[in-house]
């Protein structure tokens, strides 16, 4: 809501203070400061001069004048002009050398076309006050001639622009706004809506509600006789200009100027146009209206419509019908003044997609008492700026609507706000709000009128509300404040007015908590050891398409190919939830590499969103009245997808890098199978590692973790294909593990070992075994076998070679034995090394080399 | 030993023990370094040494005179052997001196074989601001990103036919009305905290949420929030304003200076907006004729994030009775927090995962 000053102060009996003294009451009353505009501050020496003669310039490309101007100097001035539109004896604005237009443009004296040019005669749009630079500007023949024009015209003025919260539309006009400014500053507020109507006499043109839902009030007047080309006088374009608002014609620029000032959206109507009774009410199927902005619109059963008997010939509160439009031979004009439901406009105008200064004040509630007023001024504007006469009469169809009612205890917006108010602050400030305020309580707090904001009552809500107490007060809200349903409403209106920035400031003392939980401590610990082990966080977008499931080369079927698709994507090339983290980590991979980081590892840990098989399509939208049952709450959780915790990484170019040292280490797939074992370790589990063929890993190279006899992840080098798609460096790893499934196997607090100071006894044994043998099963093998003295197994080479036997590897163990209570003696060691090689002899055919 | 003579033990004279003396001094001052001092040793202080063979003779001395010879050979063994100290040392010094030199390396020479890495500033910041409620007593809790519609805006009173929830605000599921979208806010872990822990409770929440907008310097569809709820009996806005204002100080110091206006949100009444004085023009660009600021637009405030009371109707809603509990819940953007403590003036920095942003944050923030 843009507000200049001078309206404002039209209202207010503000003091002299700046517009930003304004502003910062106006935000502390809870409407926003966003920007305020200044006008006119810098203009200087712009004076009314009339032109005395005019004498055309020939030989140019264009028409230009040389006038000689009367500006009230000892000597007319000399003045070249290209525009055309006036005569002599026209009285117009005129910037004297030295003078300075809006932008702080300087006007001097200077030779032009041949001739000396003292000044500039000005268009509106020279002098700030509208885009009209059609002509120069005409000023009244008995302006006084030298008068400032700064002062004549206004156009100095600061323009305050409001953000204005959903709840109150009625701070969407000069209105609403004076109102809290006058409380903001204690003075006087003039109401424009305070006006004596007419008694109303007969009913002008005929109308009626059709559907009580959809309108409560509805008004019509007329005005006959009116002069279309009547122009818009310039007060009225000004103001609507700097309030944000194109001057149009006489007629539109009346119903905005009445909109801006009390915040009643009008609508007019050439009677011409109109046949029959006006209706409001629902459309019905297959219904159509051509709009203003020539779209023919497709109507919804529940559009609301202003109908004649031709038809729909208006949207309500949304945009009018082509059809029966003001144009500029309209001279008898219906103007249309109702209350219609805020909801019904607020959906209007979303399936339509149609948002008019109408609709957003319809939509945050409009004060239900203005038709009456805001018609009646309309009236007056046309008859007095547009020659037009008055039609006696007034038509008035309503519905009956009982006010709400709210009781409190004067106590209660001191207990909301933490800080007492006497009942006088209370009661005042209320009605400051324009509350009406009765002592006791009502028997019951009532509601009703058309559904204003859409507060959802009924079941018990209303006695849970219900606030009682001593000293108890009944609050009528006034009409223009349809958000005041509840007892909390008034606190906020008592305790914004006393200002939020005078509540003292009070830490509470929460009970004492059980700090984070083993799984969130996990969560920063994987975080705080990858970022140790060389990775780089990153939070990628959640949003993956079919190309990266084809890209990470997953074959139909594959679980990770049903993911949960949006509606609404922001892109239709990403319009499914990652089923894995890869995608988005790959992504900004290449991303670094391709600026200049090829040697890059990243991590994330993050959600991945997996539809459950046979899950619910719709999660139901239960209640407020109450708790839901337990089932209810399972049947939204039952239509959810599983999100678990996962946490990846990705790695390309040397993890060890190269330097002064030597050469450096690439990344491989054992970094990425080391990754998985760090996330392992922080929770203190052992993973067993895998071999696997699973995509997007090459299939050589993959490894499947598993905690017991549950897969929690995979990792290796990427599959060729994959690296490819993706752009990535050659051999570039990844690591996917979920965290969910490691937190549940997390064993709990460690038992503290026993630490023998007995010596330890070290053997050495080569085992040969086939290629393909997976080297996890051998070390497990030797543990099993070798019994409770071994301390420790350390695989310390890996051989292939002829003396090992085609197809053969050879692997060399360090193994280390100690006992809690004794030296160990050789032959026990041996013994026991002897069992360990026999297990794997036997597990996985293992041959002691050299044997 | 027939012609033993107890009186003249040639070894143990005066004369032959100062020569004795004198030879070993010499031999050890002579000696060019740590080995040929070993040598030395052996040949003068070791077992077979001339001195060490003197004083086996003590023996054959009557007794009157063992205690004069012993004497003396004391005395000169202590002169040799406080010879070998100083030349120890001085050879030690020597060697120190040229070996270590000899050794002396380059240490400015770079060692980033392992660089390490680093955790985003967006998990960070939501670490120390659970951290800084934790130690208030407050607990972490946690709720899904793809959400009931019911728990992201009905329960929140959120009415159906609210702005927010249409498709230009919120990622809807499958199809709009599924009932499922992806939560706009954190909030509605306030509706899950309240089902599930009942009262009275005192959680925050940080978490990843979702709006339908276009990524630039200033929005982005995917970001972080922070929500804080706690339902006790007599809470009030004085207490919201207390830990709000603790908050704002423990994320950015003392002289931090936050403001508490009005606002609306459907959840919270009475509501607020907790504002922060802009940290770039320090409120100034707001007085007229001052230069304009990029960062708050000339407002000389920057909007941190919203609160208020909890709306009695959401109470109503998961079952808590209002006329008894209370409470309050507020929600600030973690992306915004970043902007103001670490001057980011970018958002896209925070999406794009560049090393080049992440890695100066470290471990912590």
């Amino acid at each position: 809501m843009k507000v200049p000053l001078s309206w404002l102060r039209e209202h207010v009996d503000l003091p002299a203070v700046t517009a930003h003294e304004v502003a910062d009451k106006l935000t502390a009353a809870g409407l926003k400061l966003e920007s305020i505009t200044s006008h006119g501050h810098d203009v200087k020496n712009v004076v009314v001069g009339e032109v005395l003669s005019v004498e055309e310039l020939t030989g140019f490309k264009k028409p230009i004048r040389h006038c000689m101007v009367e500006v009230g100097e000892a000597e007319p001035r000399q003045i070249v002009c290209g525009a055309s539109n006036f005569v002599a004896g026209d009285r117009v604005p005129v910037v004297l050398p030295g003078g300075v237009l809006p932008g702080g443009f300087e006007v001097g004296a200077r030779k032009t076309y041949g001739r000396l040019s003292e000044g500039m005669i000005c268009s509106e749009r020279e002098l700030g006050l509208g885009d009209d630079h059609n002509g120069i500007m005409v000023l009244p023949a008995d302006t006084p001639i030298g008068a400032d024009v700064v002062e004549l015209l206004g156009l100095r003025d600061d323009v305050i622009e409001l953000e204005i919260t959903p709840d109150i539309g009625y701070a969407l006009s000069i209105r609403g706004v004076a109102r809290e400014a006058a409380t903001a500053f204690g003075v006087a507020f003039r109401d424009p809506a305070a006006v004596e109507l007419p008694a109303a006499t007969e009913p002008a043109y005929p109308a009626s509600i059709g559907d009580p839902t959809a309108c409560d009030r509805f008004v019509l007047r007329e005005v006959r006789g009116f002069d279309p080309s009547a122009p818009s006088p310039l007060w009225m374009r000004t103001r609507l200009t700097r309030a944000g608002m194109r001057p149009v014609s006489l007629a539109v620029d009346v119903a905005n100027y009445v909109m801006l000032e009390l915040g009643q959206p009008l609508h007019t109507f050439d009677k011409a146009k109109l046949s029959g009774e006006i209706v409001v009410r629902r459309a019905r199927e297959g219904e159509t209206l051509e709009t203003l902005d020539h779209v023919v619109r497709k109507l919804s059963t529940d559009d609301i419509l202003i109908t004649d008997a031709s038809g729909a010939i208006s949207m309500a509160g949304t945009m009018g019908g082509l059809h029966t439009e003001i144009s500029g031979d309209s001279t008898d004009i219906v103007i249309e003044a109702a209350h219609f439901s805020a909801t019904g406009t607020a959906r209007m105008s979303r399936r339509h997609n149609l948002v008019s200064e109408a609709s957003k004040r319809f939509e945050r509630g409009v004060d239900r008492e203005l038709p009456l007023v805001a018609s009646w001024r309309a009236v007056q504007l046309l008859t007095s700026l547009g020659g037009a006469s008055e039609v006696p009469g007034v038509t008035h169809a309503e519905t009956e609507v009982s006010p709400v009612r709210i009781a409190i205890p004067t106590s209660h917006p001191g207990a909301v706000a933490g800080v007492p108010y006497s009942h006088e602050t209370v009661v005042t400030r209320l009605e400051q709000v324009g509350c009406v305020v009765e002592p006791g309580s009502s028997p019951a707090p009532q509601r009703g009128g058309v559904d204003a904001t859409g507060v959802v009552s009924g079941g018990d809500t209303d006695g849970l509300l219900a606030v009682t107490g001593d000293d108890m007060i009944t609050v009528t809200p006034p009409s223009w404040r349809p958000d005041i349903t509840d007892p909390n409403d008034l606190a906020e209106e008592v305790i914004r007015l006393e200002g939020y920035e005078n509540l003292p400031s009070i830490l509470p003392k929460a009970p004492a908590g059980a700090g984070l939980t083993e799984a969130q401590r996990l969560h920063r610990r994987v975080g705080r050891s990858l970022a140790a082990a060389g990775y780089v966080e990153v939070l990628a977008y959640p949003f993956v398409g079919e190309r990266d499931l084809d890209h990470l080369q997953l074959p139909e079927g594959d679980d990770r190919r049903r993911a949960v698709r949006l509606a609404n994507p922001l892109s239709e090339d990403e319009p499914l939830m990652r089923t894995t983290l890869l995608p988005g980590l790959l992504k900004i991979l290449v991303r670094n590499v391709g600026r200049g980081f090829g040697d890059t590892a990243l991590f994330e840990t993050g959600l991945v969103y997996r539809p459950v098989e046979g899950a619910p399509a719709k999660a139901p939208v239960l209640g407020v009245d109450g708790r839901p049952s337990d089932d209810e709450l399972g049947s939204i959780e039952s239509a959810l997808p599983r999100q678990p915790q996962r946490v990846a990484v990705v790695l390309a170019g040397e993890f060890e890098r190269s330097g002064w040292w030597g050469r450096g280490r690439q990344a491989t797939w054992a970094d990425a199978v080391q990754a998985a074992r760090l996330v392992a370790g922080e929770a203190n589990v052992e993973l067993t590692v895998v071999a696997d063929q699973h995509e997007p890993w090459h299939p050589g190279r993959c490894a499947a973790f598993y905690v017991g006899d549950v897969l929690v992840g995979h990792g290796g080098e990427l599959h060729p294909r994959v690296i490819e798609a993706y752009g990535l460096p050659p051999r570039t790893c990844a690591m996917e593990l979920e965290l969910t499934r490691l937190e549940k196997a997390m064993p709990g607090p460690v038992e503290a070992p026993a630490v023998s100071s007995y010596p330890i006894a070290t053997q050495d044994v080569a085992l040969i075994v086939p290629d393909w043998t997976p080297v996890a099963d051998v070390a497990a093998a030797l543990r099993d076998g070798a019994g409770e003295l071994l301390e420790s197994v350390r695989l310390f080479d890996v051989y292939t070679g002829a003396q090992v036997g085609e197809g053969n590897k050879s692997l060399a163990y360090t193994l280390r034995f100690r006992a809690a209570d004794r030296t160990l003696t050789v032959e026990e060691t041996t013994a026991a090394r002897d069992a360990a090689v026999a297990m794997a002899a036997d597990r996985v055919g293992a041959q002691l080399r050299g044997a | 030993m027939s012609d033993y003579d107890p009186v003249e033990v040639t070894p143990l004279h005066a004369d032959e023990l100062a020569r004795m003396e004198a030879d070993a001094v010499a031999a050890i001052k002579a000696a060019g370094d740590l080995d040929a001092l070993k040598q030395v040793r052996l040949a003068h202080a070791g077992d077979r040494s001339p001195i060490a063979l003197a004083n086996r003779e003590i023996g054959a001395l009557p007794p009157a005179a063992r205690a004069e010879a012993g004497k003396r050979i004391g005395g000169a063994r202590k002169a040799i052997n406080e010879a070998l100290a100083t030349r120890q040392a001085e050879l030690e010094a020597e060697r120190d001196a040229r070996v270590l030199v000899e050794e002396t390396v380059d240490v400015t020479l770079p060692w980033d074989r392992v660089p390490r890495g680093a955790r985003h500033p967006l998990t960070t910041m939501q670490e120390r601001i659970a951290d800084t409620f934790v130690a208030m007593g407050y607990e972490v809790a946690e709720g899904p990103e793809l959400e009931g519609e019911w728990f992201n805006f009905d329960a929140l009173n959120i009415a159906a036919d609210h702005p927010a929830r249409s498709d230009h605000d919120t990622f809807f599921v499958e199809t709009t009305d599924s009932g499922k979208v992806l939560r706009t806010q954190t909030s509605p872990v306030q509706i899950r905290a309240l089902l599930q822990r009942g009262v009275p409770v005192y959680v925050v929440s940080p978490g990843k949420v979702f709006r339908t907008d276009e990524l630039d310097a200033t929005h982005t569809p995917v970001f972080h929030q922070v929500e804080g709820l706690a339902i006790d009996e007599g809470l009030t806005m004085a207490h919201l304003k207390g830990t709000l204002d603790r908050f704002a100080e423990i994320m950015f110091g003392e002289g931090i200076t936050t403001r508490f206006r009005p606002n609306y949100f459907p959840f919270t009444e009475p509501s607020a907006e907790m504002d922060l004085k802009c940290f770039v023009c320090r409120g100034q660009s707001a007085v007229p004729g001052n230069p304009p600021c990029r960062t708050c637009k000339s407002e000389g405030w920057i909007e941190w994030g919203g609160c208020g009371m909890v709306n009695p109707r959401v109470l109503v809603a998961c079952g808590v009775d209002p006329r008894k509990y209370s409470g309050f819940a507020f929600g600030m953007g973690i992306e915004r927090t970043l902007m103001f403590r670490h001057n980011a003036e970018d958002m896209r920095d925070m999406v794009e995962g560049d090393v080049r942003f992440t890695l100066p944050f470290g471990m912590e923030i």
